[in-house]
């Protein structure tokens, strides 16, 4: 090969064609998605042009403070390596029949992420919408048993544990209230006398994890009946 | 002299070749850039141990959580993302521009002026690498797959590249003679593709974040380009350059090598769309992925041929040769895993191997079975040149081929095999989900035996590699090349 404009031309072009095609296409039909509400109305100016509702709720939520907290927890540990969060269509894996999810994720659902965490690892299960399956105090404190060390609470997991995310302490006077409160007979639990607390950086993380629920409709993927 | 060893190129042994004239200018070229492609070759092997050691932490704790469980920066998500970075951006771009910045300058005969710079850009870049790995055991991981690198590092590897990659370009821009041979394009174009996406990539993800999904977009578009047209043209221009220099028989055809490239051009930084499958991302996207990866079978096939019809009928040579007996491995390793990965973008085989560890072995049979070996085979066809001085022991390279060899097949045998059935169970609701983990165990157990193996036969490298640089007098007193197997006695 002489030619060597071309063969800096070909070497331009070849990426400068995926870059627009991928890159720059992706980025003008996804770049400006918004938040929705759960369905569409027709307009009042056009009833052929739908519109989102007045006054109702638009999805998804943003996450609230100590959330958003739990999630910089959740970069700096690295649970990505093993979870996704990205829910595939009933019929393509078996994501909606394991209850990873009630329906499956679209772009919209991930507008608001300034980090998007899809993952492409499963070695634990997809957790898009983990807190609809733990939720509330049941659900802090399953988790923290969990993240504590997941043996705890699912024997034969290959989870890591994270205890530096939790301190052991002697009882001074009262037991704390928030305690992790070991099964009976478990192996894991502190000696008498002393009890395991979570860190801030433990209970943000929980609650970012209880955040984690797409329990809503979006108008181009709404929760089947 | 046998026949045998007469059938081995002269060009084995860099005391002879047939035009001295040739050699003298070579010498010169080798000279020049010699302090420089040392320090890269180092350091190279320095982040290959590191990388080899995370990445032992990281296989055993896969299937052994406990282990060193209680200290948060060797955590699993941080040690698997210290070793993936210290091999990609420390093993791999570090013989890279050994490697590859050597063989240009050699194709373009070009010698290389202004070292000093080349010299110091080197080491800051590997000052950019050692600040982002602590970074990432530290805690400041961005947790964007293999863009972990904490944000304050990045700049400086930027910068760094571009003062190693400006130096490739400029040899190529004033090469002398006419003809422009096939690793000369592989590796310009890489040269120029690689800071493109890093760029993109950097800008996109972490400076500015793109709106939702399109990050996604934009890290795959980035992540297997970085394999597609940063590691895989350095490595076929290494494969392209050694098989005709050690055989002493050009490239089968010319016409096969300018197919080759161009269709990888083409169709590659399509592809990485497929690491989407099933996301939430609009079809059209994961559709263009999808037909760029099966097209890639174009390339695939067409550059195995070339190579193939170039070493046929001289299998003995190639298994005498340390350099072949590597990138011949590597080589035919590119063809399977490239056409295993083309499959593995249709819908219904991705259906199943998409987020299991079936991605994990096919990752490495590209990146080590492919890539690394070639590599390896770069490595011991460069240093006995630059420093005039033969490798001291054949019985090393042989361990550090076997154990390398035999570690990595079982490691993407384990990952393949445990990888489907974790796929097809995953995909089956009735199996609890952690069956299906329990039942990953033993081949995550196999893997990290083969970790076992592929650390011996870095250790037998490095021996190898240090008592050539440190020992000099006993080394040098050799003459012949160290070959592989024994010469058979004249009949
Ligand atoms: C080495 C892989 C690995 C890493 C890293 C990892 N996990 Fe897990 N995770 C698993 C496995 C395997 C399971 C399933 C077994 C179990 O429940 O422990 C799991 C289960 C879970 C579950 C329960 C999901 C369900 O539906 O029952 C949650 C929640 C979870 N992990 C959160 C996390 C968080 C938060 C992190 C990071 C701090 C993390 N994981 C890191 C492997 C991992």
């Amino acid at each position: 090969m002489k030619n060597l404009p071309t063969l800096f031309c070909g070497i331009f072009f070849a990426l400068a064609f995926s870059f627009s095609g991928l890159i720059l296409t992706g980025h003008i039909q996804l770049g400006g998605l918004e938040p929705s509400t759960e369905t569409l109305v027709p307009s009042d100016d056009d009833p052929n042009v739908m519109v989102m509702e007045e006054g109702q709720t638009r999805y998804p939520l943003p996450l609230s403070g100590i959330a958003q907290q739990g999630k910089q927890v959740y970069i700096e540990l690295g649970c990505i390596y093993c979870h996704t969060q990205q829910i595939r269509r009933p019929g393509f894996g078996a994501d909606i029949e394991r209850g990873w999810g009630l329906r499956q994720t679209v772009a919209r659902d991930y507008v608001r992420q300034d980090r998007v965490l899809l993952g492409t690892m499963r070695t634990g299960p997809d957790l898009a919408h983990v807190g609809g399956r733990y939720a509330g105090d049941a659900g802090r404190d399953w988790n923290h048993l969990h993240l504590y060390n997941p043996q705890t609470v699912s024997p034969g997991s290959t989870m890591p544990p994270y205890p530096f995310l939790y301190e052991t302490r002697e009882i001074i006077n009262e037991p704390s209230p928030k305690a992790l409160d070991f099964p009976a007979d478990s192996e894991y639990a502190p000696p008498p006398g002393y009890e395991i607390v979570p860190t801030r950086r433990a209970e943000a993380l929980v609650e970012y994890l209880l955040s984690l629920r797409v329990d809503y409709s979006l108008p181009e993927a709404p929760i089947p009946e | 002299m046998s026949n045998e060893s007469h059938r081995i190129s002269p060009s084995t042994n860099p005391y002879s070749s047939e035009d001295g004239s040739v050699r003298a200018e070579l010498s010169a070229i080798d000279a020049s850039i010699r302090t420089a492609a040392l320090f890269f070759v180092v350091s190279a092997i320095g982040w290959l141990m590191i990388g080899t050691v995370l990445a032992l932490m990281a296989a055993f704790k896969s299937h052994d959580p406990d282990f060193l469980g209680a200290y948060e920066w060797l955590t699993f998500g941080r040690v698997r993302s210290a070793h993936l970075n210290a091999m990609a951006f420390g093993w791999a771009n570090n013989v890279i521009f050994a490697v590859g910045l050597w063989i240009m300058a050699r194709l373009c005969r070009s010698t290389v002026d202004h070292k000093g710079i080349l010299l110091i850009a080197g080491i800051s870049w590997n000052i950019g690498v050692t600040i982002g790995v602590l970074g990432i055991l530290r805690g400041e991981i961005t947790s964007v797959e293999w863009l972990e690198i904490p944000q304050y590092a990045t700049p400086m590897l930027a910068l760094s590249y571009a003062l190693i990659g400006v130096w490739g370009v400029m040899a190529f821009r004033f090469r002398k003679g006419d003809h422009v041979y096939v690793s000369q394009w592989y590796i310009l174009a890489a040269l120029f593709w690689f800071p493109w996406l890093y760029i993109v990539a950097q800008a996109m993800i972490i400076w500015f974040p793109a709106r939702g999904v399109v990050q996604a977009v934009v890290n795959w578009w980035f992540a297997h380009n970085v394999l597609g047209l940063w590691l895989t043209p350095m490595a076929l221009a290494t494969v392209y350059y050694v098989i005709p220099k050690v055989l002493g028989r050009p490239i089968h055809s010319y016409y096969l090598s300018v197919l080759g490239f161009w269709s990888l051009a083409i169709f590659y930084n399509w592809a990485g769309m497929h690491h989407l499958i099933g996301g939430p991302v609009p079809v059209w996207l994961v559709s263009a992925g999808i037909v760029a990866s099966v097209m890639m079978v174009i390339p695939v096939i067409v550059v195995g041929l070339n190579h193939h019809m170039t070493v046929v009928g001289r299998h003995r040579e190639v298994w005498r040769s340390p350099t072949l007996r590597f990138a011949v491995f590597g080589a035919i390793s590119y063809t399977i895993t490239s056409l295993i990965g083309s499959s593995m973008a249709l819908r219904s085989v991705n259906e199943v191997t998409h987020f299991t560890h079936f991605t994990v072995g096919h990752a490495h049979q590209g990146v080590y079975a492919f890539f690394t070996m070639v590599m390896f085979g770069g490595v011991y066809y460069m240093m006995p040149r630059l420093l005039k001085r033969e490798w001291p022991s054949a019985g090393l390279i042989s361990l550090h081929f076997w154990a390398a060899s035999i570690g990595i097949t079982i490691m993407i045998v384990a990952l393949h095999v445990g990888g489907w059935i974790q796929g097809l169970q995953m995909n089956n609701s009735e199996i609890p989900f952690i069956e299906t983990v329990e039942n990953t165990v033993p081949w995550l157990k196999a893997r990290s035996v083969s970790g076992l193996l592929l650390t011996v036969g870095h250790v037998a490298f490095a021996i190898n590699f240090f008592w050539m640089l440190f020992a000099a007098g006993a080394v040098r007193s050799r003459q012949e090349p160290t070959l592989l197997t024994k010469e058979r006695k004249p009949v």
